[in-house]
């Protein structure tokens, strides 16, 4: 069990910078996810924790120790690897024992430790088994054992399961979190994949382009994104960006001559902002009545306990996830309805989030 | 999943076989043939006719002191060249592999001596490893006596191992170094997570995952030391001093065009294939049995 402390790291090779001075503190026994897009520095960041990839600047502490100059091995990290690097010419046992060996823990004791991982990740029958002769699952569960058998005081995941098909990866989600709750130990686990991390994160870190966007658990970065990248990388479909100009009495939208009506908040008049709303919280309703979008229905998607609906406002693309009883063809006109409490704005320009319901929106405590 | 090619008439296979077929039976199995042929009978020196003598080449090559202390050299010179080609090559490309700056010209350089005709290099190492001048009369300065591959036999053996092991380290570099870099990144950072250090990773993974390789060049490199020899002792110590270094593959030639002793050159060529032939098999019945094909 220990803390992770990130101060300003920054990672830079020889022509570019990757990282950009990130901060995070990680308490002690967490699991925290880093979400992000491919390339945007959230592995580099897991290897500098892991003494792997040396860092550029700033500092990482482990339990309050310095760990920039330390050894992998002396970090107290364990890893599992995307492709699971197992050692292909040793068998089960000898890869989860591996460390156990290299510490110069005594045979007998060794064969105990083997014996209680494999236990605790159904590996015991095929203990003498090469990786070779393992399934996709099999292999990843090795790769977890050998880095359980250290008692590590941080277990880091570099998107451990991408290798996976889809059934195993919900399996393995599941078992993670259930030896996280029985381990305890820190852990730090990347990924891009969202539903992975809203559902095994206690909190969740959004990373895009090097820089951290937002920390939070899951619940807030669903329901209060800081920016307009997370508002629209967070959540299956993706939250529809509506850009307009903020006018005395509403939102004029760009693109047409469509007027939205939303609450009297501080945002100045003049201003260009982008109008994010969760295609869960549009509802449609019977076209041309007040205060509701006219829209064309492009494409219906069935999704048996729902249908996602993809309607065409002038011009932008725009999806409503509805699970009501109406079947909208294609090509017909639909009304959407868009609650003022459920929209969420961020500046054109910089994609901020501009805080106008700070107060009304309400926000579970932790 | 895999892909072959096939035809429709096995007449069209054949044709394409026949070109390498014809190389293949012109270049070796007739001259082979040949030599099996001359091994069993006395040739004259100046050509006419021939008697057959059945197995007394062999009896009387077997009998002579001569030849067994040319299978010692030659083993004496395989071993010792094979070692130290494959060590130093597997040094280089194991400290290569760590820091890759620049290989692509560590892998031009190094094949380079693989390409040098083994006359040419023999001349080259001549001048060298001359005892009257260079590096070694240096040496000799200090040590007067200490090196003369002309009149001491140890010294000549070591020049000739000298030349063969610097073409062979090259070659073998080149295919540590690949079968290194073929090794996933991640095993090795794996490895480092669970606390092996840099020299107890060389042992425990790298190396088992180079065994492959390791036993390829072991055949290759002994097979080679027994045949691409012949330049390098022909150039640097024509066998001598007193047959030190006398090679099989250099006595067969100074036995037959030197001696015109061709059916005993014969014989000797048939014993040092089946030796080859003993060697290679040994290695794939007792040593490949420790490689790990992944």
């Amino acid at each position: 069990m220990a803390s992770i402390t990130i101060r300003d790291v920054t990672k830079s090779y020889a022509r570019s910078q990757v990282v950009h001075g990130v901060d995070l503190d990680i308490a002690s026994g967490d699991f925290v996810v880093i979400l992000g897009p491919s390339g945007c520095g959230k592995s580099t960041l897991l290897r500098m924790i892991a003494g792997l990839e040396e860092i550029s600047g700033g500092t990482i502490a482990i339990d309050g120790t310095v760990v920039n100059r330390l050894e992998p091995r002396e970090r107290g990290c364990a890893m599992v690897f995307q492709n699971y690097a197992l050692y292909p010419h040793m068998s089960v046992a000898q890869n989860i024992g591996y460390s156990l060996k290299v510490a110069g823990v005594p045979a007998a004791e060794r064969t105990l430790r083997i014996q209680a991982v494999a236990r605790i990740l159904e590996l015991e029958p095929m203990l003498d088994r090469k990786p070779a002769a393992l399934s996709g699952g099999q292999r990843q569960r090795v790769a977890m054992g050998r880095a359980m058998i250290r008692e590590p005081k941080v277990f880091l995941f570099d998107e451990p399961l991408s290798n996976l098909d889809a059934k195993l990866r919900v399996q393995m989600r599941s078992e993670i979190r259930k030896l996280h709750r029985r381990l305890n130990a820190t852990s730090v686990f990347v990924t891009h994949d969202q539903v992975e991390a809203m559902t095994l994160a206690d909190r969740l870190v959004v990373m895009n382009g090097g820089r951290v966007e937002q920390v939070g658990t899951p619940g807030e970065i669903y329901k209060r994104p800081a920016s307009r990248f997370v508002a629209t990388f967070v959540g299956a479909p993706a939250m529809n960006i509506l850009e307009g100009v903020v006018e005395l009495d509403g939102l004029s939208l760009l693109g047409g001559s469509r007027r939205l009506t939303i609450p009297r908040v501080g945002l100045p008049v003049g201003a260009k902002v982008a109008m994010g709303i969760r295609p869960e919280a549009v509802r449609l309703v019977a076209p041309g009545s007040q205060g509701v979008l006219n829209a064309t229905v492009d494409l219906v998607e069935e999704l048996g306990a729902g249908r996602v609906i993809y309607v065409d406002l002038d011009g932008a693309a725009f999806s409503v996830v509805t699970s009501e009883t109406v079947h909208p063809a294609p090509g017909e006109t639909v009304g959407l309805k868009i609650s003022p409490e459920d929209m969420h704005f961020f500046s054109s320009e910089t994609g901020a989030r501009l805080d106008v319901f700070k107060a009304s929106v309400p926000v579970p405590a932790h | 999943m895999e892909k072959r090619v096939t035809f429709s008439k096995w007449t069209v296979g054949i044709l394409f076989a026949v070109p390498q077929l014809l190389l293949i039976f012109t270049f070796f199995y007739w001259p082979a043939g040949q030599a099996v042929y001359w091994s069993l009978t006395l040739q004259q020196p100046w050509g006419g006719g021939n008697i057959w003598v059945g197995l007394d080449n062999f009896k009387s090559i077997l009998s002579s002191a001569d030849y067994w202390n040319s299978i010692t050299a030659s083993l004496v010179f395989a071993g010792i060249s094979t070692g130290l080609a494959m060590f130093i090559a597997l040094v280089l490309a194991a400290l290569t592999d760590r820091q890759l700056a620049g290989s692509r010209f560590y892998r031009v350089v190094l094949i380079w001596p693989y390409g040098i005709a083994a006359p040419a290099l023999a001349l080259a190492f001549r001048f060298i490893l001359a005892p009257e001048a260079g590096f070694m009369a240096v040496v000799n300065r200090m040590w007067p006596g200490f090196w003369d591959p002309g009149l001491d036999g140890v010294d000549a053996m070591a020049s000739i191992i000298a030349a063969f092991s610097w073409k062979y380290v090259g070659y073998n570099f080149i295919f540590f170094l690949a079968a290194f870099q073929a090794i996933p990144r991640s095993l090795i950072e794996a490895a480092a997570m669970d606390g092996s250090g840099v020299v107890r990773r060389f042992f425990d993974i790298q190396f088992p995952l180079i065994t492959p390789t390791i036993f390829f060049l072991l055949v290759i490199n002994i097979t080679e030391s027994f045949q691409d020899s012949f330049g390098i002792v022909d150039i640097m110590t024509s066998g001598g001093p007193a047959n030190a270094t006398n090679l099989m593959v250099y006595k067969i030639y100074s036995d037959g065009f030197k001696g015109l002793d061709y059916s005993g050159a014969a014989a000797q060529s048939i014993i040092l294939m089946l030796l080859i032939i003993v060697l290679t098999i040994f290695q794939f019945r007792f040593i490949e049995r420790r490689v790990h094909y992944r």
